[in-house]
């Protein structure tokens, strides 16, 4: 746009004021915002200390984790549905036949590459019996990429340990359980 | 025999030295803490708490800070670019650092100390390294200018544009606001009468009038020029960041870019050291401290104390404002130097020594308190008067509006010469 546009609006500055052109005035305003951020609270979370609060945990997108059922056997079927629906391709099952009579399969190895895995919540939502959740935990470390690589025993012992803090989501959230 | 050992005068000037050296350069070290706190909390964050002890979880509230920072920047590699003039590169940061400690010899750092009694060492002692020296202040601004030559030597032998750009715009600041400082400290040795700190801290502290409430316009241009000497924001030209990467010390990394910010940090004490002599009354306070030279013990840490806590105060309000006002163009902080400050400056001088000149008239006519109330009135006055005059007649502002001439490519632009600039916009919509 040309500076002669007759489309653009000038607006022409306020002209200065007695306290603008003392300058003084403006300066103890100046230092007056910064008195009082001085001493106001202060947002920073001291982290390792002090959790960040989350919003609902409920619907967090942290680490996953595997259900299990009330017999404490996995709830996966073994369906591959989250491995499809996954866009990172982060999910690898290996699905043998179930020893169990109320269904036909179970995943001998479900593997969730933590590295490679977007949380996008997709494999959640995919999940037609909620095996697979995404828990509210945040600060996922590792010291190698194998550690990283979380195993079906890995992924239901992130279950064990927020079972208590975080339910199984289906009940609030109109799941099929 | 006993020529060949130092004489006690010598023993207590070195021990002087020695407190004075470790005390400013711990300061130093710990202030850059206090602005990285100063700094976090005015943005609402909580600053650096972690670093305690060494090798313990104990945190202190980060007091470790300043050790693990002196040992990063001691080990880091201390790199010199093949393109410098070497000597020089290597000079700058040690001329600068001596010039800011060397300071200090004709500051004193506190009131004297009771009768010691010591055969050969004159009592009282004073707090003071180099006492009786005639020629206190000339002292301190003579090796503040040479300070100034650090700079200039550190941007020069750099052989860098930036390190150049600040070293020039260092340099004209520097020369711009030495005549403002100087104006705003001569009217405090007219009133005086000496050029001794600690003669000018005893006078405040005899009358009880600090020369802040006697000369409110010198206060105020010196508290300015000091800003732009100490080269803080928001006068900081010769390192901004933004424009300059960092300025005169663009090319200087591990210790001597480290004996370059101490020498900054101490030249900002230098300056609160001399706000808090000349003008805040130096160790007074009214009901506290005395006024005489006789102190006990307590009196002579006590006074320590409170010049200590008035410097702390000064250095306090330098940070505050670092983070409430912008950094001035360079136009603009020649235009207030040049046009305001050094104004303003001749005014207070002019002030101060008429009020000097007729002081024994006015005492003999009007009694000692009604002179006292026309010396502190008038000075008012007139700061109140010159504010409003520097301010209505040399406003800092410029016109920044973009021009709205026609677009510079545009092919009928040629047909319209005879357009004016910056016609009012209601003009220029209906054309």
């Amino acid at each position: 746009m040309k500076p002669s546009d007759p489309g653009i609006t000038w607006i022409d500055d306020k002209p200065l004021g007695l306290a603008e052109r003392l300058y003084v005035p403006l300066l103890v305003q100046g230092l007056a915002t910064t008195s009082r951020h001085l001493v106001s609270k202060k947002n920073t979370v001291n982290f390792p200390e002090q959790r960040p609060a989350i919003g609902n945990p409920l619907i967090y997108r942290g680490v996953h984790r595997l259900n299990r059922d009330e017999n404490d056997r996995v709830k996966c079927v073994a369906c591959f549905l989250c491995a499809t629906a996954c866009p990172a391709h982060c999910i690898d099952i290996v699905a043998t036949e179930s020893p169990w009579e109320d269904r036909e399969k179970y995943p001998e190895s479900f593997q969730i590459d933590e590295l490679r895995c977007i949380f996008c919540g997709m494999c959640e939502e995919a999940c037609p019996v909620d095996a697979i959740e995404l828990t509210s935990l945040l600060d996922l470390t590792g010291k190698s990429r194998e550690e990283m690589i979380f195993d079906k025993e890995k992924l239901l012992s992130v279950y064990d340990m927020t079972k208590d803090a975080e339910p199984m989501k289906s009940a609030d959230l109109g799941g099929t359980l | 025999m006993t020529a060949l050992l130092p004489s006690p005068e010598t023993i207590a000037a070195l021990v002087k030295i020695g407190l004075l050296v470790g005390g400013l350069m711990t300061a130093a070290a710990y202030l850059v803490l206090v602005e990285r706190w100063i700094a976090a909390w005015v943005q609402d964050r909580r600053g650096p708490n972690r670093v305690g002890i060494p090798l313990t979880k104990i945190r202190l509230f980060g007091l470790g800070q300043p050790l693990a920072d002196g040992l990063k920047i001691i080990f880091k590699e201390d790199f010199t670019p093949r393109h410098v003039d070497k000597v020089l590169y290597n000079a700058a940061p040690l001329a600068l650092l001596t010039a800011s400690l060397a300071i200090f010899a004709a500051i004193p750092f506190g009131s004297v100390l009771p009768p010691l009694n010591i055969p050969g060492l004159p009592d009282p002692v004073p707090f003071l390294v180099a006492p009786g020296l005639d020629v206190g202040v000339l002292w301190v601004f003579a090796l503040s200018s040479i300070a100034v030559y650090g700079v200039l030597l550190g941007g020069w032998a750099s052989n860098n544009k930036y390190g150049f750009l600040g070293g020039l715009r260092s340099s004209a600041q520097l020369v711009a606001y030495e005549i403002p400082l100087g104006l705003g400290l001569l009217g405090v040795v007219l009133a005086a009468g000496s050029l001794q700190l600690d003669i000018i801290m005893n006078k405040q502290a005899e009358t009880g009038l600090w020369y802040v409430f006697a000369q409110p316009l010198g206060f105020v241009v010196f508290l300015i020029a000091s800003f732009a000497e100490a080269a803080r924001l928001p006068f900081d030209l010769p390192e901004a960041e933004q424009e300059l990467v960092g300025g005169y010390h663009t090319e200087y990394a591990g210790i001597k870019l480290l004996l370059f910010l101490v020498s900054e940090f101490l030249h900002m004490v230098t300056a609160a050291f001399l706000i808090v002599i000349m003008f805040l009354g130096g160790w007074h306070f009214w009901g506290i401290t005395g006024s005489t030279q006789e102190v006990t013990w307590v009196g002579a840490f006590l006074r320590f104390g409170i010049l200590s806590a008035k410097i702390f105060a000064v250095i306090l309000f330098f940070m505050v404002v670092r983070w409430s006002w912008p950094r001035f163009r360079f136009d603009q902080l020649m235009n207030l130097a040049w046009k305001v400050m050094l104004p303003l400056g001749l005014l207070n001088l002019v002030v101060v020594a008429t009020i000097e000149e007729f002081r024994p008239a006015l005492q003999s006519a009007l009694g000692n308190s009604l002179t006292t109330g026309v010396a502190v009135g008038v000075p008012w006055i007139i700061f109140f008067g010159g504010l409003i005059c520097a301010g209505m007649l040399t406003p800092s502002s410029t016109d920044n509006r973009p021009i709205r001439t026609r677009d510079p490519f545009d092919q009928e632009r040629h047909l319209e010469k005879d357009e004016p600039m910056n016609k009012p916009s209601s003009e220029l919509v209906e054309a």
